[in-house]
């Protein structure tokens, strides 16, 4: 056997080990990659989006805003208060409410609702809204996140479970109105 | 000392490292780059390895998890034995390094120190800056408090407005469908693994690079920079005139790095560690979230920018940045290398900083937020009540019930979001004044459904009163004219 011939085959012997460990890393890299991104596959689950009760229509007496908060559906053991979300309840006439995501429309922050002038103003970078959500003035290019909701038994329910952000949402549609600067 | 020398030698017969060692210490370096200007790359390292000792110090205590962070950060402060002591350093260790590195980015670009052959040097640095503020972002996030929750909430807003895979980034940004524990967790992954392994990596290839391309020499005005002869220049120039590294050049490195220690520790025990500030409990929405100090910039930009541009300007100013830096040194790669003869250098480096501190100072004023508490605790300056008339005194009460207070200022006190009204009557008459608190407009929501004619009536009496006294109020010309 010459000289050449056993270079040869040793450089096919690398080949054929490169090759079988290009088929153990895809073998590894597919499971890895789907547990990276599962927090954006998983989310077809129905977890993202439930029926949440914020408790009796009573409590929101006709006419006015008030703030209501739920226990997020999807909660881990390390999640602490953060599974605990506000959002404001509007009574409209006792037949009709809304229910707004407390983060604004423009950057997420939280609006606080004013009955004196009946607005939500945002601390972040001044946008405000009116009383019925739509937006009033500031960066926001919209109006704030609104859940839909249903009446049984006496009880509020409302479909959240995912950060309302300003891009197209992935889950849930929240409706919300869009006015013109 | 003979012991010594004998355990040296024989460590190093096994390593080796002797020799390279020596050799990289005593390279020689151009006379006049033993300079201070040249200590800034070395005292970035020298907090770098701070960070890392004080961040390790911390995770002996800290808990990345949502439920448990916030009260970690709280037994650090004052449960632990001068656990604030290192949380101060590892929070003032972090400013300082990003304005080290901000320094070294100016000094090397104005000395022209990117040019040919340093082009690669120059990139890896491009990329050290944005590790620098990926730390101090995930840094930010890991002191959990309502701060790091909402600023979370806002890179999520950012990032949602990507088109196309805008939801789904969210969600891998996240962790989940809302900030929870899962975010923190990978807040943490980065800030502790990801980012500071690709660091330790990239500052090894940039140090390798500086050692085997050598120092920037001291930029001379008409010394032009060419591909073909630079390298044999710079030869000459090194062996001719050239010192050793060690200890000619380095004791300046050593001096300087321990006064940038001094310093931080001076003001983590005078300015104790960054909070934490509230809990991160996001049913509490009595807070303003502002980012921390090299991310104000950031924040006042977004409260200026037209609703309509801000998602482009938001998503591509960036890259184009990032790009700009990246391509500088293949554009800029030959010639002059002197600040003098530099001026389109100079003034970017001018209009960079000045509108960098405008924006931060502007970010730290927020004048764009509302102050929500100034109708109920920031009184009307008394002379503004004095002499007027019942309806004009009720319509001053409305303008504090509707808390038109908590944009308008009356006396340099109260809101700036709108303009400040002390002499509104010069610039409004009666009907302008009405159109404009029942519509709205200009960034003013529209009061109409929210005041019933009387109020709006007594209101706009106030508004007119709000004039210097020797300067007569706006009035309709046409009025008179009709009346003649």
């Amino acid at each position: 056997m010459s000289v050449e011939s056993s270079t040869s085959r040793r450089a096919l012997l690398v080949k054929v080990g490169l090759l079988f460990n290009g088929f153990v890393g895809l073998a590894l890299g597919v499971p890895i990659v789907r547990y990276l991104f599962s927090p954006a596959t998983r989310a077809r689950d129905d977890g993202y989006a439930s029926w949440l009760s914020l408790g009796q229509v009573s409590q929101f007496p006709a006419g006015e805003t008030r703030l209501a908060t739920y226990r997020n559906p999807v909660v881990n053991p390390s999640d602490g208060q953060t599974a605990d979300i506000a959002c404001w309840v509007r009574n409209v006439d006792d037949r009709s409410f809304q229910v707004f995501a407390i983060n604004c429309a423009h950057l997420g922050c939280p609006v606080r609702w004013f009955p004196q002038s009946n607005l939500f103003l945002c601390p972040c970078h001044g946008g405000a809204y009116y009383q019925d959500g739509s937006r009033a003035s500031g960066p926001p290019e919209r109006g704030l996140f609104e859940y839909p909701y249903k009446i049984e038994g006496g009880k509020l329910f409302i479909k959240a479970g995912e950060l309302p952000t300003p891009g197209p949402s992935a889950f849930i549609q929240l409706s919300g109105k869009k006015t013109c600067a | 000392m003979r012991l010594i020398g004998k355990v040296g030698a024989w460590f190093d017969q096994r390593t080796q490292l002797g020799a390279p060692i020596s050799e990289a210490a005593t390279h020689p370096v151009p006379r006049e780059a033993a300079s201070w200007f040249y200590v800034f790359g070395s005292a970035a390292l020298t907090v770098l390895l701070l960070q890392i000792v004080t961040g390790i110090l911390l995770a002996l205590i800290y808990v990345p998890s949502a439920a448990e962070a916030w009260n970690t950060l709280q037994v650090l402060n004052h449960n632990v034995s001068l656990g604030w002591f290192v949380r101060a350093l590892h929070g003032w260790g972090s400013n300082f390094m990003l304005a080290i590195v901000l320094i070294h980015l100016v000094q090397v670009f104005l000395f022209g120190a990117y040019k040919f052959p340093r082009e690669l040097t120059w990139i890896v640095g491009v990329f050290l800056l944005l590790m620098t503020l990926g730390m101090a972002f995930t840094g930010q996030v890991l002191r959990f408090d309502q701060d790091a929750y909402w600023g979370l909430g806002i890179g999520a807003s950012i990032t949602s407005r990507i088109p196309l895979i805008g939801p789904w980034a969210v969600s891998l940004l996240l962790g989940g469908p809302i900030i929870a524990g899962s975010t923190l967790s990978r807040f943490f992954a980065l800030h502790v693994f990801i980012i500071p392994s690709l660091m330790l990596g990239f500052v090894g290839l940039h140090l390798l690079m500086v050692l085997k391309l050598g120092i920037n020499e001291w930029p001379m005005p008409g010394r032009i920079v060419r591909r073909a002869t630079y390298l044999r220049e710079y030869r000459e120039l090194t062996h001719k005139d050239g010192v050793p590294f060690v200890p000619n050049a380095v004791w300046k490195d050593i001096v300087f790095s321990g006064f940038v220690l001094l310093s931080i520790a001076a003001c983590a025990v005078h300015f104790g560690p960054f909070g934490p500030g509230g809990q991160p409990d996001p049913t509490i929405i009595q807070t303003a979230p502002r980012p921390d100090f090299f991310f104000l910039w950031l924040y006042a930009m977004l409260s200026f920018l037209p609703p309509a541009a801000e998602t482009p300007i938001l998503l591509i100013g960036p890259a184009i940045a990032i790009v700009v830096l990246l391509v500088l040194p293949f554009v800029a790669g030959e010639g002059e290398k002197s600040w003098r003869r530099r001026p389109i250098a100079v003034l970017t480096i001018l209009l960079v900083a000045v509108m960098l501190g405008t924006l931060t100072r502007l970010g730290d004023h927020a004048p764009w937020s509302p102050v929500m508490n100034a109708w109920s605790s920031i009184p009307i300056p008394s002379e503004y009540l004095r002499g007027r008339t019942a309806l004009e005194r009720r319509g001053a009460l409305v303008f504090q019930e509707k808390q038109c207070h908590n944009c308008h200022s009356l006396g340099e006190e109260g809101g700036k979001r709108g303009p400040a009204l002390d002499q509104v009557a010069l610039h409004l008459n009666q009907d302008q004044l009405i159109r404009q608190v029942i519509q709205g407009g200009g960034n003013m929501p529209a009061y109409g459904k929210n005041l019933n004619p009387p109020e709006t009536t007594a209101l706009v009496a106030f508004l007119e009163t709000l004039h210097p006294a020797a300067m007569a109020p706006a009035r309709d010309g046409s009025h008179s004219a009709a009346l003649e």
